[in-house]
């Protein structure tokens, strides 16, 4: 393993992480238990107070998730230069198994999470908490993604083994292994651009009606997932290009390198924030008929429609205006 | 105005045997009167208060508030009478906040910080416009007479001027209900009869007053338009 | 001011009067906190600088170094060898390099011989860096007797010695001319120490070091990109063993907050009281606690950084330098150039501000959820 300070940072806050969630999730299901809103004993008050735990301990672990996906990112960038053919982050992902497994696991855990705050938000402006159950049933899945996220991490991590020389035999690693591939397979243009341009315009009509009608609110949330992730996988093979101006560079995380203008930052953050707002429109919208949420959800939901409309607007527009501006031409 | 219908609390957390407060009390506190809780300690009058005022939940029993001020709830919980029992502490609070205005037998006021801060310090979670709240505050202590004290800090404060201060801390959110658990405790004749009057002036303007006390000049004063007498936990007098 | 804003500005306001209140306790927390985290700053700073400083030396050296090998140590490379290398395609140019290591046991310390091809260099003259001049305390105009093989002392004036700038890279280098090492070393004209290679295209290396192997078996061809590597991971690794070792120290810490979270004093759980009882919920105590606890940690780590930022850049890492850079005689004394980065800030975060976060938690929860009624009750 590679003793680097961010290799241990991230053990440390996946180790920290899972000890968040799994807390939260035992707390979680003694809650789903004894819940029971009308009585008045100690042991429910006890419960009520519980609640206020899970959500910090939720909150928290969100935070770091997040956080820690970038750190991951980053470290694995660092690191690319201990391994041959490693140019950046892609290549030190796949130097070891789990790489790329990790950073989904990651990713996924950080929508699950920002799922269930969203319906944390809503389930506390409402009088009677109605989405106790289905919010600690959520979290009860979320557990064991984030125990399978540190496991598969910690895997990857400490599978990592350094390029270095030894003292006295040849060090020829570029012979004994074949360049580690920093390219990602990439869709071709002629595909993605209708599919991109498409699926932005589904979403986008998805978006007015809900907006206008307050219907259609779980086709506008799977809409908006589909966009999103067509929009990573478009960004990977048809944008990345011209911001790299190279026609075959489908790296995916030397957007974030100083040399492209840290371009990469907005983008993965519109892409994630995105996909957080579209995913918890979708969260919310089964449980429209609760009485007590009536009058809270819709607004609610607006809220999550009109970020996650704006953050596939700031998107496009970044791509957009670089492909105009780039001197490549696919 | 406030409802209560058998209720119950039960303190069980952490002792022995459980200790029972309040055992099955019905009662109806009418709006816009003075009513006093009369009984010795222990007879479970400042529980009971607490139960009345939204800071703790009964074991058992309901109470309904009637007469609150509309749009209270915005989730269309709305219901005349309202009924509090079984409301979460987020919204329980947010009633009690509107609805009730406390007057601490130790005036709990918070040390180390001026007069003025700890007569806003309730306002500070609801994210209220700062200024607004400020001379809201101000024009409370100056009727109070408590305007030279404003920057002062509160340990500093006598007894009367103390009390005056969690007077006018009570009042911050303009509450229909005004609960004094025990107010003439630490204070001479003569500032309780200035409370008294102060009651008077708030009764007058149509806020219902509920007072705890086992001081004479409380239970005995002309203002007192019902005492009820309570004694473990329970209610000896009705109504 | 929207609500939710100033929500968190009053609640931000009281926190800080809050903490105030109680100056020593917090002075005291917030001054170990600070310290853990100026410990960990200074060690990430100075492994970063390092590696940096690494680079940048490395900049300057050739792309591939050709060493020829006898039962696995290094020996002298002949001039028919050095010849045929030349001959490879794709590569640009092959310096022959002339150098050795000379042990002087008058004043300990291993220096690194080098011929100079500079043709300023006189006979007899040595050019020699700053660290070599320090132990033998000599000068400009010194003489200074290096035993040759045979024993007997050869003098060489010094003519130059190295500016500040070269420490990192030239402290224990003694620059002679080609004809003065060959004398010193005994080593015969044909044979070279080893090769300096360039390659036009530098992508090429690894398959013009695989023709020479395939050519000479008895060479070994080093890169350049390798030996970064090594220098990074080495690094890397002693920077990681003092995090794991410090990391005894981060536990003792995180022990103490979730101490001092957990050990209200008796005036903190009546304010609380008392605040739940005026309409405060547990929801706005909790952020109350929230804040109190940013202020705490942001304060403590920007003090950190900024002293660790000093510490490394201004005072050159005095507490950690033996741990980091190694154990030698001739140390180099060098300014590390400060290099500071979001990720280093971000790794920092992680190992400080995370822990103490989570550790606090529980505590302060426990704390936001006092019954309103406790104040009515006391």
């Amino acid at each position: 393993m590679i003793q680097h300070p961010g290799v241990l940072a991230l053990l440390l806050a996946s180790g920290l992480v899972t000890l968040l969630v799994v807390a939260a999730a035992g707390l979680g299901w003694q809650i789903l238990r004894h819940w029971d809103q009308h009585s008045g004993t100690e042991s429910q008050l006890a419960l009520e107070r519980r609640t206020y735990l899970v959500s910090a301990l939720l909150s928290l672990a969100l935070g770091v998730q997040v956080l820690s996906l970038f750190l991951f990112i980053f470290t694995a960038d660092g690191l690319h230069s201990q391994f041959v053919g490693a140019m950046c982050a892609a290549g030190s992902l796949a130097a070891a198994p789990y790489g790329y497994t990790t950073l989904l696991l990651k990713v996924g855990t950080c929508l699950l999470a920002g799922a269930w705050i969203v319906l944390h938000r809503a389930d506390i402006r409402a009088y009677d908490c109605p989405l106790i159950r289905p919010k600690f049933g959520l979290l009860l899945g979320l557990a064991p993604l984030v125990l399978a996220e540190t496991w598969f991490q910690t895997r990857y991590l400490t599978g990592l083994r350094a390029d270095v020389m030894t003292s006295c035999c040849g060090s020829l690693f570029g012979q004994g292994r074949e360049g580690i591939a920093a390219e990602l397979a990439g869709l071709p243009p002629a595909l993605m651009h209708p599919l991109f341009w498409g699926s932005l315009l589904a979403f986008a009509v998805a978006g007015g009606w809900f907006l206008r009608t307050r219907r259609g609110a779980l086709a506008f949330s799977l809409l908006g997932l589909a966009f999103f992730v067509i929009a990573l996988v478009a960004l990977v093979s048809v944008f990345g290009l011209y911001i790299y101006e190279l026609p075959t560079h489908h790296c995916p995380f030397c957007l974030l390198h100083r040399e492209h203008g840290f371009v990469g930052y907005p983008l993965y953050a519109t892409l994630l924030g995105g996909a957080l707002t579209a995913l918890g429109v979708g969260v919310l919208s089964p449980f429209r008929g609760r009485t007590s949420l009536a009058s809270v959800l819709p607004a609610m939901q607006a809220k999550l429609a009109w970020t996650a409309l704006g953050c596939a607007a700031v998107f496009t527009l970044i791509v957009g205006i670089w492909a105009l501006v780039s001197p490549l031409r696919l | 105005m406030i409802e209560l219908a058998q209720v119950v609390k039960t303190y069980s957390a952490g002792l022995a045997t459980p200790y029972t407060a309040v055992a099955g009390v019905t009662l109806d506190i009418p709006g816009g009167q003075l009513t006093v809780l009369k009984g010795p300690s222990g007879s479970g009058k400042t529980t009971l208060l607490s139960l009345i005022g939204c800071m703790a939940r009964p074991t058992s029993g309901r109470i309904h508030l009637r007469g609150l001020p509309p749009g209270l709830l915005p989730q269309g919980a709305d219901a005349d009478p309202l009924e509090i029992t079984s409301l979460p502490e987020r919204f329980l609070t947010t009633i009690r906040r509107r609805t009730f205005g406390f007057i601490f037998q130790q005036f709990n006021l918070v040390r180390g910080i001026s007069v003025l801060e700890n007569v806003m310090l309730p306002t500070y979670p609801t994210g209220e416009d700062r200024e607004t709240v400020e001379a809201r505050a101000v024009t409370r202590l100056e009727a109070l007479g408590m305007a030279r004290h404003l920057k002062a800090p509160v340990d500093r404060l006598s007894g009367g001027e103390a009390q005056r201060v969690a007077i006018a801390r009570a009042l911050i959110n303009d509450p229909p209900v005004i609960i004094a658990d025990e107010p003439t405790a630490h204070l001479d004749s003569r500032l309780s009869a200035e409370f008294m009057e102060l009651m008077g002036q708030f009764k007058g303007a149509g806020r219902t007053l509920l007072i705890a006390s086992h001081d004479p000049i409380v239970h005995d004063s002309p203002l007192a338009d019902l005492v009820i007498v309570m004694r473990d936990g329970q209610v000896v007098t009705a109504p | 001011m929207r609500p939710s804003l100033q929500r968190h500005r009053s609640v931000l306001d009281f926190a800080l009067s809050s903490l105030l209140r109680r100056k020593g306790r917090n002075l005291a927390l917030t001054a170990v906190y600070t310290l853990v985290v100026f410990v960990l700053a200074s060690l990430v700073f100075f492994v970063q600088a390092l590696k940096h400083e690494a680079g940048e030396l490395l900049e300057h050296a050739p792309d591939m170094v050709v060493q020829r090998m006898v039962a696995g140590r290094h020996d002298p490379m002949p001039a028919s060898q050095v010849d045929a290398i030349r001959e490879i395609r794709g590569v640009e140019e092959a310096e022959a390099r002339l150098w050795g290591y000379y042990y002087d046991p008058v004043y300990g310390g291993n220096l690194t011989v080098m011929a100079s091809p500079d043709p300023t260099l006189l006979p007899g003259s040595a050019r020699i860096g700053r660290g070599v001049a320090r132990n033998m305390r000599v000068a400009e105009g010194d003489m200074v007797p290096l035993r040759g093989y045979d024993g007997l002392p050869l003098l060489f004036t010094i003519q130059q010695v190295l500016a500040e700038e070269s420490e990192l890279v030239a402290s224990d280098l003694v620059l002679l001319t080609p004809a003065d090492v060959r004398t010193l070393f005994h080593l015969p004209e044909g044979l070279a120490t080893d090769l300096a290679v360039k390659a036009g295209n530098p992508r090429e290396l690894a398959t013009i070091a695989a023709k020479i192997v395939e050519k000479f078996p008895d060479a070994r061809p080093i890169l350049k990109a390798e030996m970064l590597r090594t220098y990074e991971a080495a690094f890397d690794w002693r920077g990681g063993l003092m995090v794991v070792v410090l990391s005894s120290a981060i536990l003792s810490f995180i022990i103490f907050a979730w101490d001092k979270a957990t050990g209200l004093s008796a005036e903190e759980r009546k304010e609380i009281g008392i605040l739940k009882s005026i309409g405060w919920e547990s929801g706005d105590v909790l952020l109350l606690k929230f804040w109190e606890g940013a202020v705490v940690s942001l304060a403590a780590f920007l003090g950190g950084v900024l002293l660790a930022y000093g510490h490394v850049f201004f005072f050159s890492a005095t507490l950690f330098e033996h741990a980091l850079k190694g154990w030698s005689v001739l140390f180099p004394r060098f300014r590390l150039i400060p290099a500071l980065d979001a990720y280093q800030l971000t790794v920092l975060f992680f190992l400080t501000v995370l822990p103490y976060t989570a550790a606090t938690l529980v505590p302060c929860w426990r704390a936001a959820m006092a019954d309103p009624d406790s104040a009515m009750r006391s």
